[in-house]
């Protein structure tokens, strides 16, 4: 059956994991061809080290890489301590495969995403 | 040079030094692909050494290999710091090499042998970070500013607490807007620059002084 599958994360499920777990998950995910939703979002040293796992899976002829998105989650909510060492928290952040997900429109409150069918 | 560029000279020296404690400086120049870094790198070493970095090209990831242009000497009070110019192949999280082919009728060998080289510069670019003082992000005045990489690269540099300013380059073209990247990163000092003309290049270097210092 022809299909896309998006995967819904729990934040609960990527807290529970150490990043190089978060980062093998991912990747092994999107390679199979899934969309992830990951309800908390990735760390900014996370997504560092993401897109330089993901390069060195790039392969000319068969995965080109990932499209990610995520927005900026709310600092209000953050104790005082972490808004002085200038955490942030991330809300949600988007992962698919690039040749079937492509970012149409973002902006600090919306994502718009357009996915399709792999060619088989 | 003129009055003011010897100004921009002798204070860079000055603040800079008093910023990073020590005689030498590195100044990463990162972005997406394309936003105009090697020409602004260009531009900065020819301002002040004569000299031109690297080639520059329309097609993305030009760049595949990041180039330090070292001592580019700026002399000031009796004390010198040699400014190290460090430009950076373009952040990105995807490279097609069937982009080079039908966008720039690049053939099939050449494509693949370029994205091969612009991935390992993806990664040799973002393991510099360790090692730059701070840095210039280079954003192109006529695209989105929330794309992915540039959300990520703020995102990064604020956690490692590099100081940084965002460059809106290419304000020589029709459709750039640079209000729109200063509105999408309130918290940043955005400078409106063009790189190719040598647009604002000075108010860049005013605001290396103010924000560096």
């Amino acid at each position: 059956m022809n299909g896309i599958q998006i995967t819904l994360v729990s934040g609960e499920k990527v807290s529970s994991l150490t990043m190089n777990e978060k980062l093998h998950f991912i990747i092994d995910k999107v390679r199979e061809g899934e969309i992830l939703i990951l309800e908390k979002g990735l760390e900014p040293e996370e997504e560092a080290e993401l897109i330089q796992r993901t390069m060195t899976e790039i392969n000319p002829e068969e995965f080109s890489g990932i499209e990610i998105e995520s927005y900026p989650g709310d600092s209000s909510n953050l104790s005082f301590l972490d808004k002085l060492l200038g955490k942030k928290t991330t809300r949600l952040t988007v992962i698919g495969p690039a040749d079937q997900v492509r970012t149409i429109k973002k902006n600090k409150d919306t994502i718009q995403a357009l996915l399709t069918l792999k060619k088989n | 040079m003129g009055l003011l560029d010897w100004f921009y000279k002798r204070s860079l020296a000055r603040y800079l030094k008093k910023l990073f404690n020590k005689d030498n400086a590195k100044i990463g120049l990162y972005g997406p692909p394309n936003a105009g870094k090697t020409t602004l790198a260009n531009k900065i070493v020819r301002d002040w050494s004569g000299d031109v970095l690297g080639p520059v090209s329309e097609i993305p990831h030009e760049t595949r290999k990041a180039r330090l242009e070292k001592g580019i000497e700026i002399k000031s009070d009796g004390a010198t710091l040699n400014l190290d110019i460090l430009d950076t192949p373009g952040i990105a999280t995807k490279i097609d090499f069937e982009d080079f082919i039908q966008e720039f009728e690049l053939g099939e060998g050449e494509a693949k042998r370029r994205a091969k080289e612009a991935t390992k510069g993806v990664i040799d670019a973002i393991n510099w970070l360790d090692d730059v003082d701070a840095i210039m992000l280079i954003m192109d005045s006529t695209r989105d500013p929330y794309n992915q990489v540039n959300v990520t690269m703020i995102g990064n540099m604020e956690a490692r607490k590099i100081p940084f300013i965002i460059v809106a380059n290419k304000i020589d073209e029709e459709n750039s807007d640079p209000e729109k990247i200063a509105d999408a990163f309130p918290n940043h000092p955005v400078v409106p620059i063009s790189a190719l003309e040598g647009e604002n290049v000075n108010k860049l270097y005013d605001t290396m002084i103010k924000h560096f210092g």
